[in-house]
């Protein structure tokens, strides 16, 4: 199926092309806004970030490059404007919400997987990770982003998202060992 | 086997190589490697499982409501005019936010986008926007011209969600049809397909074309 790319709906969208706008935020609007949910971890205010994410791409459209995907600079965007929102809150004071809705898994190991079968507790774990690491992992896997990629978006050297991604993985590892599952790495 | 400092190099790229987004010759030593080191290969299992479950927790965390397309389309309204280009209606930005309420997720990703953008692509026929004599703002052309009554023959269509906005618009071009409103509930669009009004055998000749055509999954003659 051909579509029109990204980069001329950007161009229209400088021109002042309102529709163009919609296709763009059509397209793309679901994945920023999980992208921001995961990251600020309430709905009400990923929802008010993603329009003040698209407003950005309004005003700024004209001054894009093309230097990476368009994907790739509206979740630049968006994380900027989710951790500007952070900045509002502890952080402290999100992970203490969020960890109310982890089930605790300091009960024995074997109950808990009876309760739970694996991929439900690998979740739950991924969940838990810190904000650097749930978002590097969600970058790399959900968002299909490269390494130079993740680099831009995250400001970081591509060597250091290599690190990053390794030792967020190394502590998803170490969540599921304590949540019973032994995966034999690292 | 690979070398333990080799893995090491190999193993951090195994994510990149399980979304598929390595360099081809990264994912070519990835692959040679993952061929000939069967615990590099049961490494790449975990990782493939993690791959998973990580695009299954996003999938659950669903989509914005509606409100958030409405919130952005008052917010450029508010804009000035020098930002984006020219000032739109208000009456645009409802539609627009109806629209895209009323389709859909499938719809949405698809049909959706692609009439809007074909839209688009006609060159202004709702895009357009015509700047009042009398200096009162601004209004749609498709506003004005979706009423039923008006000189010419018409067709509601619905677009098949397969359909691109190229399909659309080339449809539309060979044709010489414009998009004159909609859509209404269930995506259709009043379509006006000649100037003149034509005979009944005509025009149910020409929505017979539209209705064999890939890009339509519904059309039928309209008053």
């Amino acid at each position: 199926m051909q579509t029109t790319s990204d980069e001329v709906l950007i161009e229209r969208i400088a021109g002042g092309d309102r529709l163009a706008m919609q296709v763009l935020f059509a397209r793309h609007h679901v994945k920023v806004y999980r992208f921001v949910l995961r990251l600020v971890r309430n709905e009400s205010t990923a929802e008010d970030l993603i329009s003040e994410v698209f407003l950005d791409v309004w005003r700024q459209a004209g001054r894009f490059e093309g230097r990476s995907a368009v994907s790739t600079w509206l979740i630049a965007i968006a994380r900027f404007k989710a951790l500007s929102a952070l900045r509002g809150r502890k952080e402290t004071e999100l992970d203490e919400e969020f960890a109310q809705t982890i089930e605790d898994h300091s009960d024995d190991p074997e109950v808990s997987m009876q309760k739970k079968d694996t991929s439900e507790i690998l979740r739950k774990c991924l969940g838990a990770l810190s904000r650097e690491h749930r978002e590097i992992i969600d970058l790399v896997y959900y968002h299909e982003k490269s390494v130079e990629e993740v680099a831009q978006i995250v400001g970081i050297p591509e060597n250091t998202v290599k690190t990053r991604m390794f030792y967020a993985r190394k502590k998803l590892a170490e969540e599921l060992k304590a949540a019973g599952i032994e995966r034999g790495w690292p | 086997m690979t070398n333990t400092s080799g893995r090491e190099d190999i193993e951090q790229m195994l994510p990149w190589f399980a979304a598929g987004t390595l360099g081809r010759k990264d994912a070519a030593r990835v692959e040679k490697a993952l061929a000939s080191d069967r615990e590099l290969a049961r490494r790449f299992e975990l990782v493939r499982e993690e791959l998973g479950e990580t695009i299954r927790l996003n999938e659950s965390l669903g989509a914005p409501s509606a409100r958030a397309m409405a919130a952005l389309l008052r917010k450029i309204d508010a804009e000035s005019p020098a930002a984006g280009g020219q000032p739109v209606s208000v009456s645009l930005a409802t539609r627009v936010s109806q629209f895209i309420a009323g389709l859909s997720p499938r719809t949405l990703a698809w049909s959706g986008a692609a009439a809007a953008l074909a839209i688009v692509l006609q060159a202004g026929v709702i895009t357009g926007v015509l700047l009042s004599d009398r200096g009162q703002g601004y209004r749609t052309v498709s506003v004005e011209q979706a009423a039923p009554a008006g000189e010419g023959s018409f067709a509601l269509v619905r677009f098949s969600p397969a359909a691109s906005a190229a399909d659309i618009t080339k449809l539309l071009e060979d044709s010489k049809a414009t998009i004159v409103g909609g859509p209404s509930a269930g995506g259709i669009y009043r379509v006006k397909l000649a100037a003149t009004a034509l005979s009944r055998e005509e025009l149910a000749r020409i929505v017979r074309q539209w209705q064999d055509n890939k890009a339509v999954g519904f059309a039928a003659p309209a008053q």
